[in-house]
């Protein structure tokens, strides 16, 4: 039987590129000012799922992203690594989720698939939490790795995996179905494939589509698998109670920026009279020495 | 009920992990602030030091669990008995370290209880709020802070209506701090025959767990590198200085991400919180969350190209110039005037 494998992947803003509009009003990130970039992390989910396609063949690989129109850049560039198909799940009720209410959302979009394994990215560089994985997994009542660095070995019932912990590695086995969260030192992702991207270039969800004022009932008709099905609340059977900032128990009080009260600092240039003066004073004072 | 709870996490060596005293130590001052109990949750085997640990943080009740089913960690079998403990005493506060047990845990715990979880806080405080819309007073909530998205900003998150209010604290973040006097805290055994096979479907096959390798924290002198330092083998100067002066090196979470240093090395917010007696900031510009984990050092020198670096406003010294060029001239002088 044909093993299906979901891996969820997150378009991320590049946090390495931040300027001042970054955030919204209400707390929450303003998207639309920054270079947005598929989640490091999940690069590496993909990779390890990938990887047991490799091996047993007999693989099909879904990645399901939640985000605005534009991240189906997300599932065209899976797919052009090696991913079978995409779903982008995206709908506005979705605005200001926490993490409880996207895994929630995702929960929903994964249960549609039915899969035997769930990969994500340990976390994502917008927050850093690493708390969706988890979450999704006991929405699910799946059993979670988290931290894997390494998949050891895989057949068509369980998985032996590595975990990177802070003071060393544990490998532990799990039977499918399960959820695993995968560490950015697991291996890297390979490269996108010439063929598929010309093969895929032209994959678009509707709305992009309908953006650019195309027709697209004949092509989609020709070529399904260029077709990126979007998936909204009732497309999964989402409540919409659990959903954005009502469905949000975190919500955002207030942000501050960060005023820097100017420290009465002492300025030294790096000629050696300045170093000296430095050292003198820092073995003077006892800071050194 | 209404309490205030610390999960604390066991060392390889069946001892309450730094990170979690850590908590406790918070965790006391917000429950007298809040005239509530400060309890803890201890799971695994031979737990006596850990008992005799507890009795010096002002903890009531310690809720323990003596099981072989529970060391070391796995996520099921503490999920369930932890769910369950918070189902029945209905805690105010949760507190978790934000580690590799606390980040696998406290999510599942929050999905669970539908509760709202914060990660990574770099302070908590207890305050008021006022929603206007609904116009609703809520008092004494959890102000879970920590600089979020960018780096500019710092954020507040609260949990108005759902409860417990959860957070995890990176380690080093609060000081460890015992009380003067030991206590002898009420102990509560909690029931594991609530454990099922299926709880145990994943099986810890081996484990290779080195002793600690660098202890940041404990260093008198940090000598710490950002981006600016360029490449993983000018990073090397680094541990040239930090050798002179006793020091130890740490790094950005940009020159980890770099490459420059290991993860282990990694100071801020995301990374170890230090305060030393100095800090020397090498090609270091500063982001918030950088400064999080260091700027409760004594004394800090920045050495940086830019004299706009933000770094500088919190540095007692700041020397404008090339780190490849200062580094050398520094041990020079040093070296020179230790004669």
């Amino acid at each position: 039987m044909k093993m299906k494998i979901v891996v969820l992947a997150k378009q991320v803003p590049d946090t390495r590129n931040v300027g001042k509009d970054a955030m919204k009003e209400d707390g929450t990130v303003n998207r639309g000012v920054l270079p947005a970039i598929f989640n490091p992390d999940d690069l590496n989910a993909l990779e390890l799922a990938l990887t047991i396609k490799d091996k047993l063949k007999d693989v099909e690989i879904t990645v399901i992203t939640m985000g605005p129109t534009r991240a189906a850049d997300i599932i065209r560039e899976a797919i052009y690594r090696g991913a079978d198909k995409g779903y982008l799940l995206t709908d506005r009720k979705f605005a200001g989720s926490d993490t409880l209410a996207t895994s929630y959302a995702l929960s929903k979009a994964v249960e549609k698939i039915k899969p035997d394994l769930v990969v994500c990215g340990l976390q994502a560089i917008d927050g850093d939490t690493a708390q969706v994985g988890p979450q999704i997994a006991e929405k699910l009542r799946l059993p979670q790795v988290t931290y894997v660095e390494k998949l050891e070995s895989v057949d068509n019932k369980q998985m032996l995996l590595t975990r990177r912990l802070e003071r060393g590695v544990e490998t532990v086995s799990v039977p499918f179905p399960a959820l695993i969260t995968v560490h950015s030192s697991a291996a890297p992702c390979r490269p996108k494939h010439a063929k598929r991207m010309l093969k895929y270039k032209h994959a678009h969800t509707t709305t992009e589509l309908q953006e650019q004022h195309r027709d697209y009932t004949d092509m989609f008709k020709e070529k399904p698998y260029l077709h990126i099905e979007e998936w909204n609340t009732e497309a999964v059977g989402a409540d919409e109670k659990h959903l954005g900032l009502g469905g949000s128990p975190t919500k955002v009080k207030e942000i501050e920026s960060v005023v820097l009260v100017q420290k009465e600092s002492k300025r030294f240039t790096e000629k050696d009279q300045d170093i000296d003066q430095l050292m003198k004073e820092l073995l003077e004072t006892r800071v050194i020495g | 009920m209404k309490n205030i709870f610390v999960y604390c996490e066991l060392t390889e060596e069946h001892r309450i992990a730094d990170v979690s005293l850590e908590l406790l130590s918070k965790g006391k001052k917000l429950a007298d602030k809040l005239n509530v109990d400060l309890e803890a949750v201890v799971l695994g085997v031979q737990l006596d030091n850990a008992f005799e640990q507890l009795r010096s943080f002002g903890v009531s009740t310690i809720h323990y669990a003596d099981d072989k089913q529970l060391f070391p960690y796995k996520t099921l079998t503490h999920a369930k008995l932890v769910q369950a403990l918070f189902e029945k005493e209905q805690p105010e506060i949760v507190l978790f370290g934000a580690t590799s047990v606390g980040r696998d845990l406290a999510p599942r715990i929050a999905s669970a209880l539908r509760c709202g979880l914060t990660a990574d806080c770099t302070n908590l405080v207890i305050g008021n709020h006022v929603d206007e819309r609904k116009n609703q007073n809520y008092e004494n909530l959890l102000y879970q802070i920590r600089p979020a998205f960018g780096g500019n900003i710092i954020a507040t998150i609260i949990n108005p209506e759902t409860r417990p209010q959860m957070a995890t604290v990176r380690e080093g973040v609060m000081k460890l701090e015992p009380q003067a006097v030991k206590n002898n805290p009420v102990k509560k055994k909690i029931d594991v025959s609530l454990l099922k096979p299926m709880d145990e479907v994943v099986k810890i096959l081996h484990r290779h767990i080195e002793p600690p390798k660098v202890n940041l924290k404990a260093a008198q002198i940090m000598v710490a590198g950002g981006y600016g330092m360029g490449s993983k083998e000018n990073f090397q100067i680094l541990y040239e200085l930090a050798d002179l002066l006793g020091a130890e090196v740490g790094g950005t979470r940009a020159a980890v991400d770099a490459g420059f240093c290991g993860h282990e090395r990694q100071i801020g917010q995301t990374g170890v919180t230090v305060r030393p007696k100095l800090y020397i900031a090498c090609g270091i510009s500063g982001a918030v969350q950088h400064r999080a984990g260091m700027d409760q050092s004594s004394k800090i020198i920045s050495i940086n190209t830019s004299i706009h670096a933000p770094i500088n406003a919190i540095a007692d010294y700041v020397v404008v110039g090339d780190v490849m060029k200062v580094i050398p001239k520094m041990m020079q002088s040093y070296k020179k005037q230790i004669k």
